[in-house]
């Protein structure tokens, strides 16, 4: 067995981390947050480094690796904080359009995602909790009508993936955000280094992706993908969160004593390393099941999904309580963890779905055959 | 065991609630009712803080303001439960007199206990007025927790103390007439004997005030600088070397005032909770799992509320606040923080939304998850609360204490 990425593999983490260790340090994440706006330099910069193409095929233009080495990049997207689209324009869009857009599709866009030329995005949500019964958005006769938000990067996105209701069923379909009958709002939400919106379509050109009626099943395979990428991200953000409370921890003195002495400071940082570690078992889980399409997927993808979703929150939120009143203060960067945690624990759907598909995927394992 | 109100204090009740009727700013009720998020977008042109002023002034001169202070400090010398009672029908309102409740709950009271006659008279009715609003100058960047700890200087010039040093984390100094300052008067005895403590107003030459920007966007707190800052030794409150006693009262004080009453957040969320709809298609509140968590909120914030209650009850029997009061703030913050937490899960990827307009609860649990990092850090943090509770509650042994008896000047500050 070998639970753990290739020497190759781990080679490539290092070289995102040393990428944005330069190119994306803290001061570039204060800045798109205190409203510098899309950061286009750095996204190009991580499109050069071939990041961005890193599962698609070098026909369209990517590296044509594998899901293994997108996670363990990931990971230094998630710990750098980087204000970046890639979970809506690699995770999602690119993903969508490679698994199941036309060979003309794929020619069309995957290349020119992979060169981060393009910035896609996925529009499902409709203001509340998403659920196959209530989508409104509808999408006839090669036309699109219907509200969505808020949708992630779907401020600066070029194209957007959305789910839409053709007749009595769902499809995927894509839109050029550019094209007339689509409007955009830019809405506030608890991180403002990721862009939000709300989408309005009214009668805007639209084209399918994959078959009629299957657009709630190709939805459910792109979540079960992106929770497991996703999940990188909240580790490497995590990580990051529990390494600053150390840190911190080693060097503030109250009573006499570094406050990392204090029982309380340790057992909480302890509790920090825990849950991180555990989210990390389960997230290469759950890569081990997206890079060998195994059947397991959807419950390995659940299992990371959950697991970092937790970690995440935990570490940043007891970061911040670890560094006291400095913690709350705008100036350091405790918050951004706390506000990013917050927004990918809601990206992809909030943690009631993600428990609410664990749970049901683990029962429908083991549920015992009927006689 | 009574919950009912005595006659007494049905009487009180039924001429609180027709005064408030009759005087109550109602056109602040939408602002009010909304999240902080909201308001300054919703408030416009209206200057809140101009109309808390107003309204704390209104209720003072109707003598409805620090109801248990006594009536020549600008108070009513009401009984514990008549505060209850008037802060049950206050309800909203009250949000209009969080800018003087450092002053009205922790600056007033130490005043009355260690002030002069003279300052009494001159500094506590124009406070409960509302005229004046004021700040507390405890924590310092090297001293939070162990505020014991802090190196502000103050060294006596004849009648005068020069003052120099800084403090931290000081909220609303940016809008305060005066403080209560603590000060390190002898730094060669063990770090709790050598402290001091004395009122100052803001406006003298010597201080400068430099707001913080806050984790959630807004600026409360601030950075205070006091450079050859002069202070009449007859503004010192107690003895020279005996301000940790007079601390002690200022975060007695606090814990009472901003821990007891405070809330868990949890009926907002039951009352989300059975107007939203739920995972199954029926509303959120008939969801078993979702219940299991309503069940343990509500035990908490109930528990919450009858502890007040009980302390309220020996504080109508003539006994002090203990320090088992260390419980509120300790549960109501982190409770606060899950409730959060939950609650914007439910809403699904809108869940991210800050705009009033647009949230669920008008952005109320987004505006919670960003302010209660800060609740359960301010006032001592739950780590401390903690060790209150362990040991000066249950009288456990204290962490080992590498400073003390140790001179103040000697204890190690670097890692
Ligand atoms: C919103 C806000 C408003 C405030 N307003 C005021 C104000 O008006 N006036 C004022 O004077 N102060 C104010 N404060 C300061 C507040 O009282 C301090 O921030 C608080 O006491 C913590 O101190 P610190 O920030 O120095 O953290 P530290 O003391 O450095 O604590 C860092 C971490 O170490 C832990 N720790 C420290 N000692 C121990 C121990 N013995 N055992 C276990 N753990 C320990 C803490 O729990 C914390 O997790 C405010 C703070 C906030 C956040």
């Amino acid at each position: 067995m070998q639970f753990d990425f290739s020497e190759q593999q781990q080679e490539f983490r290092q070289e995102a981390r040393r990428f944005l260790a330069a190119e994306c340090p803290p001061e570039r994440v204060r800045k798109a947050i205190e409203g510098g706006g899309f950061d286009r330099a750095l996204w190009q910069g991580v499109a050069e480094m071939g990041f961005l193409g890193i599962a698609i095929p070098e026909e369209h233009g990517g590296l044509g690796l594998g899901y293994l080495e997108l996670c363990a990049v990931a990971e230094e997207f998630g710990r750098a904080l980087a204000p970046l689209p890639i979970l809506s324009s690699i995770y999602l869009a690119a993903e969508a359009i490679k698994s199941f857009g036309t060979a003309e599709q794929q020619v069309a866009w995957l290349p020119r995602l992979a060169a981060g030329a393009t910035i896609g995005c996925l529009a499902a949500a409709e203001g509340e909790r998403l659920s196959e019964r209530h989508l409104r958005t509808a999408f006839a006769n090669g036309r699109l009508d219907g509200t969505k938000a808020p949708v992630l990067d779907g401020d600066i996105a070029d194209i957007a993936i959305v789910l839409a209701k053709e007749g009595d069923a769902l499809s995927l379909v894509r839109v050029d955000l550019a094209a007339d009958g689509v409007t955009r709002t830019p809405l506030d939400t608890l991180d403002p280094s990721r862009g939000q919106a709300e989408i309005v379509f009214a009668g805007a050109p639209a084209e399918r992706l994959g078959e009629r009626g299957e657009g709630w099943a190709m939805f459910q395979t792109l979540l079960d993908r992106a929770a497991v990428l996703t999940a990188f991200e909240q580790i490497g953000g995590a990580d990051r969160a529990l390494e600053m409370g150390r840190d911190y921890a080693l060097e503030r003195m109250a009573f006499g004593r570094q406050i990392g002495s204090f029982q309380a400071i340790k057992h909480m940082l302890a509790d920090m390393y825990v849950s991180a570690t555990l989210a990390r078992s389960n997230a290469y889980y759950g890569a081990w099941a997206l890079s060998t399409g195994a059947s397991e997927l959807p419950q390995a993808a659940a299992t990371a999904r959950v697991s970092a979703t937790n970690a995440f929150r935990h570490c940043a939120k007891n970061n911040i309580q670890v560094h006291g009143g400095m913690g709350f203060t705008w100036q350091m960067d405790c918050h951004f963890f706390y506000r990013r945690a917050n927004q990918l624990a809601l990206a992809l759907g909030g943690p009631p779905d993600w428990e609410e598909k664990l749970v049901s995927r683990l029962s429908a394992v083991n549920m015992p055959i009927a006689a | 065991m009574n919950f009912d109100d005595t006659p007494e204090e049905a009487a009180f009740r039924a001429e609180a609630r027709a005064w408030i009727e009759a005087n109550a700013p109602s056109h602040l009720l939408p602002i009010l009712s909304g999240s902080g998020f909201g308001t300054s977008a919703e408030a416009g042109e209206i200057d809140m803080l101009a109309e808390a002023k107003a309204w704390q002034k209104k209720k003072c001169d109707a003598g409805w303001a620090c109801l248990h202070w006594p009536q020549e400090y600008g108070g009513r010398g009401a009984t514990p439960m008549q505060r209850v009672v008037w802060n049950q029908e206050e309800g909203v309102y009250a949000q209009l007199s969080f800018t003087f409740i450092i002053g009205q709950g922790m600056c007033g009271p130490t005043v009355m206990a260690w002030g002069s006659e003279e300052d009494k008279q001159r500094l506590l009715p124009p406070l409960a007025a509302g005229e004046d609003i004021w700040c507390q100058m405890f924590s310092e960047p090297a001293a939070g927790s162990d505020l014991a700890g802090l190196r502000t200087r103050a060294v006596k010039d004849g009648d005068e103390w020069i003052v120099n040093g800084s403090k931290i984390w000081t909220s609303g100094a940016h809008i305060s007439q005066y403080g209560i300052l603590l000060t390190r008067t002898d730094p060669s005895v063990a770090k709790h004997k050598g402290l001091t403590m004395f009122w100052v107003d803001m406006r003298s030459p010597g201080i400068e005030v430099r707001p913080i920007l806050q984790a959630h966007g807004q600026s409360g707190f601030n950075e205070v600088f006091f450079t050859d800052l002069r202070i009449p030794d007859s503004q010192r409150l107690g003895e020279v070397g005996n301000g940790w006693n007079v601390s002690l009262t200022t975060l007695m004080n606090e814990r009472l005032s901003i821990g007891s009453g405070m809330s868990t957040g949890f009926e907002p969320l039951l009352d989300y909770a059975i107007r939203a709809p739920g995972p199954s298609g029926g509303r959120l509140v008939d969801d078993p799992s979702i219940r299991s968590k309503l069940a343990d909120w509500a035990t908490k914030a109930s528990g919450l509320k009858y502890t007040g209650m009980r302390a309220l009850t020996a504080l109508s029997k003539g006994e002090q606040p203990g320090p088992e009061n260390s419980i509120g703030k300790l549960v109501a913050g982190t409770t606060m923080q899950d409730i959060a937490m939950f609650a914007i899960d439910q809403q699904g990827e809108a869940g991210v939304l800050t705009d009033p307009q647009r949230a669920a609860a008008a952005a109320r649990f987004q505006q919670v998850l960003m302010r209660s990092p800060a609740t359960r850090i301010e006032g001592g943090t739950d780590e401390i609360l903690r060790n209150i509770i362990a040991e000066r509650v249950l009288g456990l042994p204290g962490d080992v204490r590498v400073d003390k008896n140790v001179a103040f000047d000697k204890i190690p500050t670097r890692a």
